[in-house]
């Protein structure tokens, strides 16, 4: 066997179950088919981290909504990512659907979640100025979080990394066939490799990695959402998650401040779109307008300030839970599938339940050595004046800003792309240190951010991919 | 350290402003610019038609920039390159680079002269995928013209502001093809001269009242569909138009990069994004100027030379003179008038003579710019065609307020002839 375990995919849940599973005396292997972890369904949500009052208690979605709740401040200490509980409100907008408010309330005293509360309309608007005068009352719940999703999959995967995970990047999985005593898993291209184990993390495609193994077909849909992203100009609009009494289309359109303080409407819910359609759709951001547009005073946004728009595909699974666990028929192949909201704030228990399962069956015992923290790259904008200048004397590139918006210097985009794991695209470098993702959208700082790349990478300039290959940025040298 | 001047922004506004400054007698000056070389946007706009009202010459960017780097070198003004502010206080700067680190400074006064980026494909919500191949044309004529490299080969431009205008002519001339310009407004965002000379010297067609309405392309671009805009702005459907390419560029606006000036509690117009200026250009808060495109996005650099000259003696006077007390009258833009710079004037201190700029709200034929002293026309000036892409301006002598003392409001309108 090349592997212990082939964990496929490298989103939030493959390189939380990568992490956990570094734990143990494993040869493991993570395989991504794009450039870069962080490329799927991880890179495009709410960045959420759920209180939990929402699964129905008794679920699989339920025990690790909360115990990924529960694990994510000290995960967030312990791997350095932006993480901050700032606390969500579900509102309500009609006396008569108090009750369904009352009832979320003991859905998430059922399933566990501390510190919740009811709260009027006016405490609501104390609480929260721009909201709407609609609003008749909503549940508070102090440990709802905000949080990076590129951080946390970056960081999840780093560690693993760093524990001795090997990564395989443009690594797409074309088939999985039963051997004698494990897996062979065929890559595109040719490749092939085999192991023990195989954890299907494949999001949106998960469907097709189980029904080549199990006689048991499951299915995945997509459910497209649309998203706006606002200025940080306009990220104080809200200090809380605001979260509408969620009905049988979802839990409705969120508004909600960013932790990295710009201000994030959506998502749209659109069932079973075609599983390579990320486009943003008019409709379907006109529709984000104005269902956001009910939770604020007067419904007015400040939609003069959106900067971007973006889409993301949720994988929804047709029986509403995850399904986790060895496939039907099929020993030793692990469906981590239908991973949709909250999969992100599930995601680190979602990692240790599935490495226990594992380790169960593969008897490995802990490794002695593991290193359970990793240190980010340097926020320098964050830095007071004089650690900022004995930075930029020790490394003179810390002192040249070259994203102007996030004011991200040379220096962090340098070791985005030199550190572990590091970026290989200009997506990457932006996931990485947010060069690229402020208001003007990498308007000035794409040409120098492509020259670090070629730089550390040795790459040349028509080398230099957006994310995967085909998306090269220019087409040549001038005439 | 303090200086008496600190220029934010070694651009064609706070050359301009550096070298007036100067030669009013202020000898402390700082100009502070983020990128390795002065001259800011200019070097790399290498296309000639710089400098005709100024220097009377039709010069490349980098040669008009030049003539005033020359001034500021000749005078010897100190200024930092690669040097970013990070925060503006009132008499107070912050900046860093790589030799000093982060370091505040104090200033007498200070300019604020950072320019204006553009608006980016996320602040119109184009729909469609998000792939690589679609830039900004400012970010695409970086590429372009100074680092030597072809963004593209067939190219759809959404918007008709002039740098979007400029860069069509220029990817021409690389080899690419510019398949269409598309126009949300019926009307196009820059000067005449640049339709004339970059679009219809070329046979580029120009479709006003269009927009793109879908993005191909996982990777990179593969195809634009632009579609007919009714009178709201929306997409007509049925009037959809597919062309395959592979790259986009949008020139659909340009936006003054005031978050310094916010953050130095600047007060900023919501019409021009700049901040509010009286008669000497100085803004809300005492002692600070403002001038070039982060005060309003200009038409002509000329204009921004002449502006920030203004900005830049005033900058010195205030340090010489100290403050003044002030009697601020309000200039309101009324009737196909979107704005004006400057916002207040002061009637008892003010020049001779002051320019005051603004741009009309639509294209108009026969129309005149009226100025009205309270209830009163003193000025109406004909004009056979007015559009939003050219700047205007009227002139208010010191002289036309004599008898008008007690004026409350100077009105500036446009009226049918």
């Amino acid at each position: 066997m090349d592997y212990d375990v082939l964990v496929i995919g490298g989103g939030v849940t493959g390189c939380s179950v990568a992490r956990s599973l570094s734990r143990y005396d494993l040869r493991i292997a993570l395989l991504e088919k794009d450039e870069d972890v962080c490329s799927g369904t991880s890179k495009a949500n709410s960045a959420i981290v759920h209180a939990g009052y929402d699964p129905v208690p008794g679920t699989l979605k339920a025990k690790l909504n909360i115990e990924g709740s529960r694990m994510m401040p000290q995960l967030a200490k312990d791997l350095d990512i932006d993480f901050k509980q700032n606390g969500s409100l579900i509102v309500c907008f009609d006396e008569a659907d108090k009750p369904k408010l009352q009832e979320l309330y003991d859905r998430g005293v059922a399933n566990g979640v501390p510190g919740m509360r009811i709260l009027t309309g006016d405490e609501v608007r104390t609480l929260e100025p721009n909201l709407s005068r609609n609003i008749v009352a909503a549940l508070f719940c102090p440990t709802g979080g905000i949080v990076c999703p590129f951080g946390l999959t970056i960081a999840l995967a780093e560690n693993a990394y760093e524990n001795g995970v090997e990564f395989r990047f443009n690594s797409e999985v074309e088939r999985v066939g039963r051997i004698d005593g494990g897996w062979k898993v065929e890559l595109k291209g040719g490749k092939s490799l085999s192991a023990t184990y195989v954890v299907n993390a494949a999001g949106i495609y998960a469907d097709k990695l189980h029904n080549m193994v199990s006689g048991k077909p499951i299915k995945i849909v997509a459910r497209r959402g649309n998203y706006m992203l606002l200025d940080k100009e306009v990220g104080d609009f809200v200090s809380h998650t605001i979260f509408q009494l969620p009905t049988k289309a979802g839990k409705g359109v969120l508004v909600t401040p960013t932790i990295h303080g710009n201000l994030l409407i959506g998502p749209t819910s659109v069932e079973d779109a075609d599983k390579e359609d990320t486009r943003t759709y008019a409709i379907d951001l006109d529709d984000v307008v104005e269902k956001a547009a009910l939770s604020v005073k007067d419904g007015k946004l400040p939609l003069r300030k959106v900067i971007t728009s973006f889409s993301g595909l949720r994988a929804h699974e047709a029986g509403d839970d995850f399904i986790i666990g060895e496939a039907a028929g099929a020993p030793g192949f692990f469906d981590v599938a239908g991973i949709e909201s909250p999969g992100l704030s599930c995601s680190p228990a979602i990692g240790d339940y599935v490495a226990r399962m594992i380790e169960e069956k593969a008897k490995a015992p802990k490794k002695e050595r593991w290193i359970g923290t990793r240190k980010g790259i340097v926020k320098t904008r964050d830095m007071k004046p004089a650690e900022r200048t004995k930075l930029i004397k020790e490394h003179p590139e810390y002192g040249t800003i070259v994203c102007r918006c996030e004011q991200i210097s040379e220096g962090e985009i340098i070791d985005a792309i030199t550190r572990p794991l590091g970026a290989v695209s200009m997506d990457g470098v932006k996931r990485r240190c947010r060069a690229g993702m402020g208001r003007c959208q990498a308007g000035f700082c794409t040409p120098r951010t492509m020259e670090l790349l070629c730089k550390y990478r040795k790459l040349r300039m028509e080398d230099v991919c957006k994310n995967q290959k085909g998306s090269e940025l220019i087409k040549g040298a001038n005439k | 350290m303090r200086h008496d001047i600190v220029i934010i922004g070694g651009g064609p506004a706070g050359l301009a402003a550096a070298v007036s400054a100067r030669k009013q007698g202020v000898e402390d000056i700082l100009i502070l610019e983020r990128s390795e070389s002065l001259g800011g946007i200019l070097n790399q706009c290498i296309h000639n038609g710089f400098g005709l009202h100024t220097f009377k010459e039709e010069l490349t960017g980098p040669e008009y920039a030049q003539r005033f780097i020359d001034q500021v070198l000749e005078l010897g003004i100190p200024y930092k390159t690669n040097s970013m502010v990070l925060d503006v206080q009132p008499h107070k700067v912050t900046y860093i680079n790589r030799a000093e680190g982060m370091v505040t400074v104090e200033a007498g006064a200070i300019v604020l002269a950072m320019g204006c980026r553009e608006r980016p494909r996320g602040a119109l919500n184009i729909p469609g995928y998000r792939p690589a191949g679609i830039y900004s044309a400012g970010t695409a004529q970086r590429l372009m013209n100074i680092e030597g490299y072809k963004v593209g080969n067939k190219v759809v431009i959404l918007g008709s502001g002039d740098i979007g205008l400029i860069m069509a002519r220029r990817m021409t001339l690389e080899g690419a093809k510019v398949e269409v310009v598309a126009e949300l407004m019926p009307y196009s965002g820059g000067l005449k001269r640049n339709i004339v000379q970059c679009l219809n010297d070329y046979g580029i067609p120009l479709k006003l009242s269009h927009t793109v309405v879908d993005i191909e392309g996982k990777e990179r671009v593969t195809g634009i569909t632009i579609a007919e805009v009714g009178p709201d702005h929306k997409p007509v459907r049925g009037t959809e138009e597919h062309y395959e390419c592979d790259t986009l560029l949008l020139s659909v606006g340009l936006l003054p990069e005031n978050e310094l000036s916010r953050a130095a509690g600047v007060s900023i117009s919501p019409v021009t994004n700049g901040p509010v200026v009286d008669d000497t250009l100085e803004t809300s808060q005492e002692g600070i100027f403002a001038c070039g495109n982060v005060l309003h996005v200009h038409d002509l650099v000329d204009y921004v030379s002449e502006e920030a000259t203004l900005a830049g003696k005033n900058a010195a006077l205030y340090v010489q003179n100290g403050a003044k007390p002030k009697h601020e009258i309000p200039l309101v833009a009324q009737d196909g008038v979107r704005y004006t710079v400057p916002q207040t004037i002061d009637i008892a201190t003010m020049a001779d003579m002051v320019t005051v700029r603004f741009r009309v709200t639509g294209v108009f034929q026969g129309r005149s710019v009226c100025v009205y002293y309270d209830d009163q026309c003193v000025t109406r000036l004909k004009k056979k065609v007015m559009a939003p892409g050219e700047m205007q301006q009227v002139l208010l002598t010191k002289k036309s307020f004599v008898g008008h003392e007690g004026v409350k409001t100077i009105t500036v309108k446009t009226e049918e002839n």
